[in-house]
């Protein structure tokens, strides 16, 4: 298993792996929001926690395609299938990896994209909790979506919609728990969703993603 | 411990391609199979390795004991050569990787990613992954594919020194191996069209 994760990470980084793409997009889509808006300080603040928050999402879900896809594509998942590793096994550790090379790095540049976008001082610290509880959760979210579409030719595009509104409930109280730290409000409520949420995803969607690899793996 | 395959009918794409077929394979035995193309030798291959269930008959002796070589060799063509392999290895449990560089003479590319090799050469590391699985039972899928004479060869050798050691290998594949392994020609097990028996009468 740690054999599976440190080549996924290896691969991650080396040439064409796809690591930074994530972190480019929301460096795209933060730089570029005052821009569209405006430079009204006051709009930006009000704004700043739900932008981070999409974009992170966003994000998120542009390296999704490649999650399985490459394994399937080079006969690799053939292979891990019938290596003694189960299946829950290896989409957990895919789910790690991608979390590990795209949600990670995502969490720690939250909050220098948070100075651009005039994000309330008290806000920094909640929206790095939340984005740290809820981006496992896209990416086991996400490693299900490219279970259910590998080996699909051109499955991003439905990947990306079967995935959407499996986050909407994560972007809602993600979104919620940032908008009332940096408002100074209480946010212990949409915090414990979050992270059920969170824990609910971990706990039983590897079982789905392996379902579903069976089956299309036949 | 012997594989038994009886009485087992397979599928591709939901129609049954293979019917009736039965055969066992003994430690130490190569089993050669034949057949036309698309009579069903890589969806048996991939049946009997556990990636799809059977339509019906059993199969024993074949859980967790089998490794499998597809078409496609499963490399990363970022990792080098012996990081694919090192890799393969640690997840069968195994960490000799060196015979398995000297059998297929991939010493000289070692430290080369997988990506810059050529299809041969690319072959010849897909089938040293064989021996860095430990599993007893081999499942090669036109193992031959792109190899050239030499190479073809330090395959056989592979495979016969498995043999020696206990192991078997089912393997499909159109050329001459030298080995003196059994031949299963699977062209009499072609599945019969089906009557369509589950009609139903008050349909009408």
């Amino acid at each position: 298993m740690i054999a599976l994760l440190l080549r996924d990470l290896k691969l991650a980084f080396r040439a064409g792996g796809g690591f930074g793409l994530g972190l480019a997009f929301f460096l795209i889509v933060t730089v570029l929001v005052p821009f569209s808006v405006g430079p009204q300080s006051s709009l930006l603040s009000t704004i700043a926690p739900g932008v981070l928050w999409l974009g992170a999402l966003l994000a998120c879900l542009l390296s999704l395609d490649r999650l399985l896809a490459l394994d399937w594509e080079d006969g690799s998942l053939d292979l891990l299938a019938t290596a003694p590793l189960p299946l829950e096994a290896v989409v957990s550790i895919k789910a790690l990896a991608h979390w590990l090379t795209t949600g990670l790095p995502l969490v720690l540049a939250a909050p220098f994209l948070g100075v651009l976008l005039n994000l309330p001082v008290p806000g920094f610290f909640w929206l790095v909790i939340s984005l740290l509880i809820g981006t496992p959760a896209m990416s086991v979210i996400g490693t299900f979506g490219a279970a259910l579409t590998v080996g699909l030719k051109r499955g991003g595009l439905l990947l990306s919609l079967l995935v959407l509104p499996l986050y909407v409930p994560t972007l809602i109280f993600g979104a919620e728990v940032a908008r009332r730290g940096a408002t100074g409000m209480e946010t212990q409520t949409p915090l414990l969703m979050l992270a059920g949420i969170t824990a609910a995803t971990i706990a039983l969607l590897p079982f789905a993603s392996a379902a579903v690899l069976r089956i299309n793996l036949r | 411990m012997t594989l038994t395959v009886t009485d087992l009918a397979i599928t591709r794409g939901g129609i049954a391609v293979l019917e009736g077929l039965s055969f066992s394979l003994k430690p130490g035995q190569a089993l050669i199979l034949r057949g036309p193309n698309g009579i069903g030798k890589t969806t048996l291959l991939r049946t009997l390795a556990g990636l799809q269930p059977p339509l019906s008959g059993t199969i024993d002796g074949a859980e967790d004991r089998i490794a499998y070589a597809s078409h496609s060799d499963g490399l990363k063509p970022t990792l080098t050569v012996v990081e694919n392999l090192t890799f393969w290895a640690s997840v069968f449990g195994t960490d000799d990787i060196q015979s398995a560089l000297d059998a297929y003479e991939l010493n000289e590319l070692s430290d080369r990613h997988a990506g810059n090799l050529s299809a041969g050469q690319k072959r010849r590391l897909g089938l040293a992954r064989m021996l860095v699985t430990g599993r007893p039972i081999w499942m090669l899928d036109e193992p031959t594919v792109s190899l050239d004479k030499d190479a073809v060869q330090m395959f056989a050798d592979a495979v016969r020194a498995h043999l020696g050691q206990g192991g078997s290998a089912l393997i499909a594949t159109h050329i001459d191996l030298g080995l003196d392994g059994a031949v299963l020609d699977v062209g009499p097990n072609k599945a019969k069209p089906k009557p369509i028996d589950d009609f139903d009468g008050g349909f009408l």
